[in-house]
């Protein structure tokens, strides 16, 4: 019994990781041929960082990703703080209101929020509203209900003394959040911002809806090759990209970590 | 006590969601007095603890402090610290910063702030600790470290939310001593909510028994238990038997038809009474010899003492003695004028214990004669 979970356990990794390992693999391929390693090369990666088209598009990419995730969790953290004074039953009301979005098929939230901006460029007199900050503004939107999902829980956890403690002492309410709260919160309001941002960085669907020809992210670009062969600069270019995604990962779980064995210190302290 | 007062309630009334907590408190607190609000969870000593800190404003009423009303002023503004019933400590900071949290508020400078932390690190006996992480102390330590952070802002007033109901009895009896050690080195006014009655009244220079958001007695640790002014008061500060009884004249009253003298005056004749005798001042004697007499249905080794359930013609008696006595046998019970307390009818007169049943079969002794007047009485000890 124990050999056959070990064996389940690695079938499911390589079933996982065969795809990714395979596209590392082939981008130090150094032909074209997706069937047989031919040699090591570096040349997709010289030809990528050469290419100033698919570096301006992870660059728009990024750009997107760090402010969306940035400016969703600055709002959607103040958003839970005060979800969380709110009274129970208008607290559960207004957090289904915010989980909808997430379960919302992305098409539909897509298609929806292009018809807002093209509803409000007409109001506005603009045929040409799609791009940077329609784009900014769909990212900012589908990624609030997450930071607020992952900071509410750590709000809830915390002593409701603390913040009386930091009043009492002589913090101003708006010195008690950033000197207590904040650094009480911050595993959760870290979670937040790192799923949106990875959230953003490779979201397509609603993106394509709301894209304009101005401006454009990877994933929008990357769906055009799809109709010819894929040149292994993209598969350069994914290896970067899964590498960066796994670091954040991995930071990310050392931080919860970290924060799991605080707690464990502190039950441990209290019942000792 | 004739200090100065530096907080007073007036007629506080206060309502969470058109539900009273609080009814018309009064209450006085003067400089450099331990004051300990006493009451069952739910009473609303809390409450009036988080007014007093700002934490809550009344619905009604106001809150005096040197004689400005302050019930619009936020916690940050107000002259006193709180230690919280958990303690309440930053996590993130270490026990230095948690000290030194309110002084870096104020901007003090960094000099006066090392010197300050450890001289509280010596007070609460802390001394090296400054570094530890606050989650690796122990509870005793970490109430410790939350009593040095309030106290180090030098308040006008300290207010403790049950602060060692937390923590095990044997540390909690260390704990109260040191808490009023610290009291008087430090010459503070203390305000400490507990719902132990034997804490309320082995530390503090004034009692206030709450109960349903409404003060039932206020008074020294003495007055609260010898002269409880109703049955709530006798039955939640100690043990009590509380009998009904009549007022026949003063320093006159009869219980079960007996006629028993009392120390007690003022009240109007035939007034009907609860009297409270408290089971450590029963005398038992040999069954014909006393004033009652009943049997012995219970008996529990408490350490110090037993405590024995009597029968007396159906009415529980407890009584507290250092004497054996089996179940099953018959005693007497022998009352001193000065173990009967007398107190007025209140809304709580029959609700406590097995204390009220008083019954017809009594009436018809009504002349009897007075059982516990050594003068005239044929009682032999």
């Amino acid at each position: 019994m124990k050999t056959f979970g070990k064996i389940y356990t690695v079938l499911v990794f390589v079933l996982l990781y065969t795809p990714i390992l395979l596209l590392m693999l082939f981008s130090f391929n150094s032909t074209k041929n997706t069937v047989h390693f031919t040699g090591f090369t570096l040349k997709w990666y010289e030809e990528l960082f050469n290419n100033g088209a698919l570096l301006q598009l992870l660059l728009n990419t990024l750009i997107i990703a760090v402010i969306a995730s940035v400016v969703a969790t600055v709002l959607g953290t103040m958003a839970a703080v005060g979800i969380h004074k709110m009274k129970k039953r208008m607290q559960s009301v207004i957090l289904t209101v915010t989980n909808v979005p997430m379960t919302n098929p992305d098409i539909v939230t897509g298609v929806s929020l292009a018809l807002l901006f093209v509803f409000i460029g007409g109001m506005m007199k603009n045929n040409n509203v799609l791009g940077f900050w329609t784009l900014l503004t769909a990212h900012i939107t589908f990624g609030l209900p997450y930071v607020i999902l992952s900071v509410l829980p750590k709000i809830r956890q915390m002593d409701r003394n603390l913040m009386d403690a930091a009043l009492d002492l002589g913090c101003t309410p708006l010195k008690a959040f950033f000197k207590v709260m904040l650094p009480e919160i911050m595993p959760g309001v870290f979670t937040g911002l790192t799923m949106v941002f990875t959230l953003s960085l490779d979201d397509f669907v609603i993106s394509y809806f709301v894209y304009g020809s101005g401006f454009s992210t990877l994933p929008i670009e990357i769906y055009n090759y799809t109709k010819k062969p894929i040149p292994p600069t993209i598969y350069a270019l994914f290896t970067m990209l899964f590498l960066v995604i796994l670091a954040l990962m991995i930071v990310m779980n050392i931080f919860q970590a970290r924060d799991e064995r605080k707690k464990a210190n502190k039950l441990a302290a209290l019942q000792g | 006590m004739a200090n100065s007062e530096i907080v007073r309630l007036e007629n506080i009334h206060k309502e969470f969601d058109g539900e009273t907590v609080l009814d018309n408190i009064n209450l006085s607190i003067r400089d450099k007095e331990f004051v300990t609000l006493l009451g069952p969870s739910g009473c609303g000593k809390t409450t009036t603890l988080r007014i007093i800190a700002g934490f809550e404003t009344p619905t009604s009423g106001n809150v005096f402090f040197f004689d400005k009303i302050i019930n619009d002023v936020p916690p940050h503004k107000r002259e006193v610290n709180t230690v919280f019933q958990r303690y309440a400590l930053f996590p993130h900071l270490n026990v230095f910063e948690n000290i030194a949290f309110g002084l870096r508020l104020k901007k003090t400078p960094e000099k006066v702030i090392r010197e300050k932390v450890f001289e509280m690190l010596k007070l609460i006996n802390l001394n090296g600790f400054a570094k530890r992480n606050v989650n690796s102390l122990s509870g005793g330590q970490q109430q410790r470290v939350a009593i040095a952070r309030a106290l180090i802002n030098s308040p006008r007033m300290l207010l403790l939310d049950e602060p060692l109901g937390a923590l095990d009895l044997k540390l909690r009896k260390d704990m109260q001593v040191e808490l009023k050690n610290i009291q008087q080195q430090m010459g503070v006014t203390f305000v400490y909510v507990t719902h132990d009655q034997e804490e309320a009244l082995s530390m503090s220079d004034t009692v206030v028994v709450m109960d349903n958001g409404v003060i039932q007695q206020i008074g020294t640790p003495q007055d609260i238990y010898n002269e409880p002014q109703n049955a709530f008061v006798a039955d939640f500060i100690g043990e009590s038997n509380i009998i009904d009884g009549v007022m026949l004249d003063d320093y006159l009253v009869s219980i079960f038809g007996y006629k028993f003298k009392c120390l007690d005056s003022g009240f109007e004749q035939k007034e009907p009474v609860d009297v409270v005798i408290r089971p450590e001042d029963i005398d038992i004697v040999r069954a014909d010899s006393g004033h009652l007499s009943g049997v012995v249905t219970n008996v529990t080794f408490k350490g110090v003492h037993y405590e024995i359930i009597v029968d007396v013609k159906g009415f529980k008696w407890m009584i507290q003695t250092t004497d054996f006595h089996a179940t099953g046998d018959e005693i007497g019970i022998k009352l001193n004028p000065d173990d009967i307390h007398i107190m007025k009818k209140s809304e709580y007169s029959g609700k406590f214990g097995d204390y009220s049943s008083y019954s017809e079969e009594y009436d018809k002794l009504d002349d009897a004669t007075i059982l516990n007047d050594d003068s005239e009485s044929e009682v032999i000890d």
